[in-house]
């Protein structure tokens, strides 16, 4: 490990190793730190990526993108079921080789990578982020930098240090336990999502597939029906419901930040990205691929900074500029219409099941879902219409 | 004040996240209730394994 970098990472998740990989890829020294022994364990994760979004980084192998998944089923309160189809719904990946991989891949463009390594403070002089403080083995240590990028996921405190992002409250954070398990029960064409108030009040429980015979199966509920009853028992009840027999190889809990965008991502010396900057959509959850759009940018963006000697706010905000008129964009319309939907009663979604049942399957899309849902909001169909063009 | 039931802790970190005084130190087996604890209680509402209490159960000489 050097002294000084130009760039230190905190995080090793999708969102960190994909900053490490293309600001390594200009030259600079780059340093990826993570608290884990494991890049890539443990995951907190349901591993469903998007295919349009993956295919934007990488070329989907079976190692890793265990199953592809061409439909989706929307199953109501009473247990009716609406079916999508769609050749390029998506994968779901074996996140403890994908991550992995794209650590591995950082580090062949010459990005550090220390695992066990704890950053507990940041270096901050004259308003300037300068670099971390940070444990191993029991010792500490500062490590200095031009840049910080904060990859810290949804526990991030880098986002808190630098005064960006005080916490997350309750009626934007999904809580979330969830099993891997394998029965014969699994079907492995299907991705499932499950509503009702009380199997997911304000979220859904997922069956997530990877082979014919395991899935990750796992609940998320909004944080402000967990003080009642945490999400661990409603996946009890879930698996015991559907999975009576089967047997459980992971278990494990976790959180996403299903937020709108935050006001400011940069300051001097520090960009966040991924969880910790709450860029997960905020309706599905998804954050694997929007950290790495992210992080695509970010590390641009950072070693431009740093090659032209200006690591100021001013600078790196060109980051959350692309941000925010990309993705940001769509996760500001999928925030307010995720304020609605989640407030569906069980009678109103057993109602829409029943109207998308009686469309022709042909123009069932998602974005006729979301219209359909929306048709007593008009003013969020045409969010609607945006985020699915 | 707020204690973490480690036999029930999953070290997911969904706590640090609601907690605004960021009185949560948590590594990767390990976690810890600082002193800046305000005792909201927004920790023991989100975890997902509900292992966290605002209830002494036992004192351990």
């Amino acid at each position: 490990m050097k002294e000084e970098y130009d760039i230190i990472i905190v995080g090793g998740g999708p969102g960190g190793s994909t900053s490490a990989y293309y600001s390594a890829t200009y030259g600079v020294k780059v340093i990826l730190l993570d608290k884990r022994r494991d890049i890539g364990f443990p995951i907190r994760c349901a591993e469903g990526v998007g295919e349009a979004g993956l295919k934007e980084f990488l070329k989907p192998d079976p190692k890793w993108a265990v199953n592809k998944i061409s439909a989706f089923r929307l199953v109501a309160p009473d247990g009716n079921n609406v079916t999508l189809k769609n050749k390029e719904f998506g994968y779901i990946l074996q996140r403890r080789i994908f991550d992995y991989l794209l650590a591995e891949k950082a580090a062949e463009k010459g990005a550090h990578i220390a695992t066990r390594t704890y950053v507990n403070g940041l270096i901050v002089e004259n308003g300037f982020v300068k670099g971390v403080t940070a444990e191993y083995l029991g010792k500490n240590f500062s490590l200095r930098s031009k840049i910080v990028i904060g990859a810290d996921g949804i526990e991030s405190r880098i986002a808190k240090w630098c005064g960006l992002k005080s916490h997350i409250p309750l009626r934007d954070i999904e809580t979330c336990a969830q099993v891997t398990l394998s029965s014969e029960k699994i079907d492995s064409n299907f991705s499932d999502f499950y509503f009702g108030e009380k199997i997911a009040p304000g979220g859904y429980a997922w069956i997530f597939p990877k082979n014919e015979y395991i899935g990750n199966v796992g609940v998320g509920i909004s944080g402000i029906y967990s003080k009642n009853k945490p999400p661990i028992y409603y996946l009890d009840e879930f698996i015991e419901r559907h999975f009576p027999d089967a047997s459980v190889l992971t278990r494990i809990a976790g959180g996403i930040p299903c937020a709108p965008p935050l006001k400011k991502i940069v300051m001097n010396g520090l960009m966040l990205v991924g969880d910790a900057a709450n860029q997960a959509n905020p309706i599905t959850g998804g954050g694997i691929i929007n950290a790495m759009k992210a992080g695509r940018i970010a590390g641009k963006i950072a070693a431009e900074a740093v090659m032209s000697g200006d690591v100021s706010e001013k600078m790196l905000k060109k980051y959350q500029e692309q941000w925010d008129e990309s993705v940001g964009e769509i996760n500001k319309r999928c925030y307010r219409m995720k304020k609605v939907i989640f407030k569906f009663s069980d009678k109103s979604l057993n109602k829409l099941a029943e109207v998308l049942n009686n469309t022709p399957p042909e123009k069932l899309t998602l974005k006729e879902v979301f219209i359909k849902a929306l048709k007593q909001h008009p003013s969020l169909i045409l969010d609607a219409i945006n985020v699915f063009k | 004040m707020v204690y973490v039931i480690e036999d029930k802790c999953d070290y997911c970190g969904v706590c640090v996240s609601v907690c605004v005084p960021d009185a949560i130190e948590l590594k990767e087996t390990s976690i810890k209730i600082l002193e800046g604890c305000t005792d909201c209680k927004l920790c023991i509402y989100v975890c997902p394994f509900g292992a966290i209490t605002d209830k002494v159960v036992s004192v351990v000489r």
